[in-house]
């Protein structure tokens, strides 16, 4: 059973749409305890950074003593920022900190000094990142997949980036440290290619 | 000024006018037809690749606004893409009932005229992406006047200044519709889409007058348009979601195929 927590921020239903949509058997658990009962651990998220205040300690420590036990962990948009240190979006609400960085706005002009478009809303290419000492890739998600973001703040590009897009600056779309896995874009809202990656997921909760 | 940066995709939009769980269309807003069944629309646009979907409920009775959940619903639970929902949204409540259902996006129009600060309300509970902020537009004169209740009333704002207003009280997105080019399929009303896009720092959708994929391109050059959307030449399969993008490819603009 995969545990899809809920605390409030935005993309629930759709998540637990697509996953079910996919095969998994999905709950929401009352309580940070509940998780000892997850094969698994689904972070959605859509929104402001301030929302994830709502996994207090108990949830902190549930969710970290489970990756620690090697747990398959899937943050999505906030899901995934909220493994970072902290967001310049709510700098008072730290992450859970198991990666390195901050998560910081995107700019509002590129480098030649057009001007961009935030929130980035719309459909992007997540290209693999490569390099040694790099994290591999997300299972599912193909080398310059087309998927979907809404967001405004992003993650760095640290050895933890598992795919790359570029939005004035680049970003890490994916990242990936063991049994942890994040994506920046909404794998429910990402049509065939996102739905690949959450089919790739509850494989491997199964394995 | 176009805000070209890597491979980001101009978006296509197909919109589903809805009223009482069918898909209906007209021109200049009036004279509406039957134009098929919501999920079974959506399920096709989203096999030939459309990026994103809007459900805009054109009723105006309470019975069929009953049946606006069901309508979502129905084309949630097989489509996995965007999907926005606009029409009579007039309250915190009314937008939780579509997000529910399985809407990303609320579209606010004449309630969010008549009360600013519901955008910023619905912005405070789902997110600023969740809330796309309609603006019907009609020219008059040099100036582009915004209109309410479905285009029918003047409501006292310019386009760009409401654009502008729409984005400080935390829209996520501008749906931008030109009344005069609605259901014409002569273009889009390029110049309108230009003027509010250069103003804001959110996207903005071109909405009315699509007739042709050479439209489409004009809109993302000259009408500096971050998506676009229409619905009667989708609907009609006079011009393919398919053939669209690969206008827009051939004119170097990324799409995503």
């Amino acid at each position: 059973m995969i545990a899809l927590i809920d605390y409030g921020a935005g993309n629930l239903a759709s998540v637990r749409k697509a996953l079910r949509a996919c095969g998994a058997e999905v709950f929401e658990p009352t309580g940070a305890d509940r998780l000892a009962l997850a094969s698994a651990i689904v972070l959605p998220g859509v929104g402001h950074f301030g929302a994830t205040a709502a996994l207090d300690g108990a949830w902190r420590s549930a969710i970290g003593a489970r990756l620690e036990a090697g747990v398959p962990f899937l943050g999505i948009c906030l899901g995934m920022q909220w493994l970072f240190e902290g967001s310049d979006e709510a700098p008072d609400t730290p992450g859970l900190g198991c990666l390195p960085g901050r998560v910081v706005r995107l700019p509002d002009r590129t480098e030649t000094g057009d001007r961009l478009k935030v929130p980035h809303a719309g459909w992007n290419t997540a290209r693999a990142a490569s390099g040694p000492g790099q994290a591999p890739g997300i299972p599912g998600l193909g080398d310059g997949a087309y998927v979907y973001f809404t967001h405004a703040y992003a993650a760095p590009v640290t050895e933890s980036a598992a795919a790359i897009t570029e939005y004035g600056v680049p970003f890490a779309s994916a990242v990936r440290r063991g049994n942890i896995c994040g994506v920046q874009f909404h794998p429910e809202k990402s049509g065939a290619a996102g739905l690949a990656v959450l089919r790739a997921f509850i494989d491997g909760t199964r394995s | 000024m176009t805000p070209v940066t890597g491979a980001f995709a101009r978006r296509l939009i197909a919109c589903l006018d809805v009223r009482a769980g069918r898909v209906v269309k007209g021109v200049n807003f009036e004279g509406l037809r039957d134009a098929g069944d919501p999920a079974a629309l959506a399920a096709r646009y989203d096999a030939e690749g459309i990026d994103e979907l809007v459900v805009l409920d054109v009723t105006a009775t309470a019975e069929d606004r009953l049946a606006l959940a069901r309508t979502v619903s129905a084309v949630a639970s097989n489509v996995f893409i965007p999907l926005a929902v606009g029409g009579g949204i007039r309250s915190v409540d009314d937008a939780a009932r579509v997000i529910e259902a399985g809407a990303d996006k609320v579209g606010v129009n004449t309630a969010a005229l008549g009360d600013p600060a519901l955008i910023s309300r619905i912005a405070g509970r789902f997110g600023s992406q969740a809330v796309v902020v309609a603006i019907d537009a009609k020219r008059d004169g040099g100036r582009f006047e915004v209109c309410s209740h479905a285009g029918r009333t003047p409501a006292g704002w310019e386009a760009v200044a409401w654009a502008r207003e729409a984005e400080s009280r935390g829209a996520g997105e501008i749906l931008l519709t030109s009344i005069d080019a609605d259901g014409t399929l002569q273009g889009f009303d390029c110049r309108l889409t230009a003027a509010v896009s250069d103003a804001v720092g959110i996207p903005v959708i071109a909405s009315g007058g699509a007739g042709s994929a050479a439209d489409f391109v004009e809109v993302f050059t000259a009408g500096r348009a971050d998506a676009a959307l229409a619905a009667t030449i989708f609907h009609d399969a006079t011009c393919r979601v398919r053939a669209v993008k690969d206008a827009l490819r051939r004119h170097g603009l990324p799409v995503r195929l």
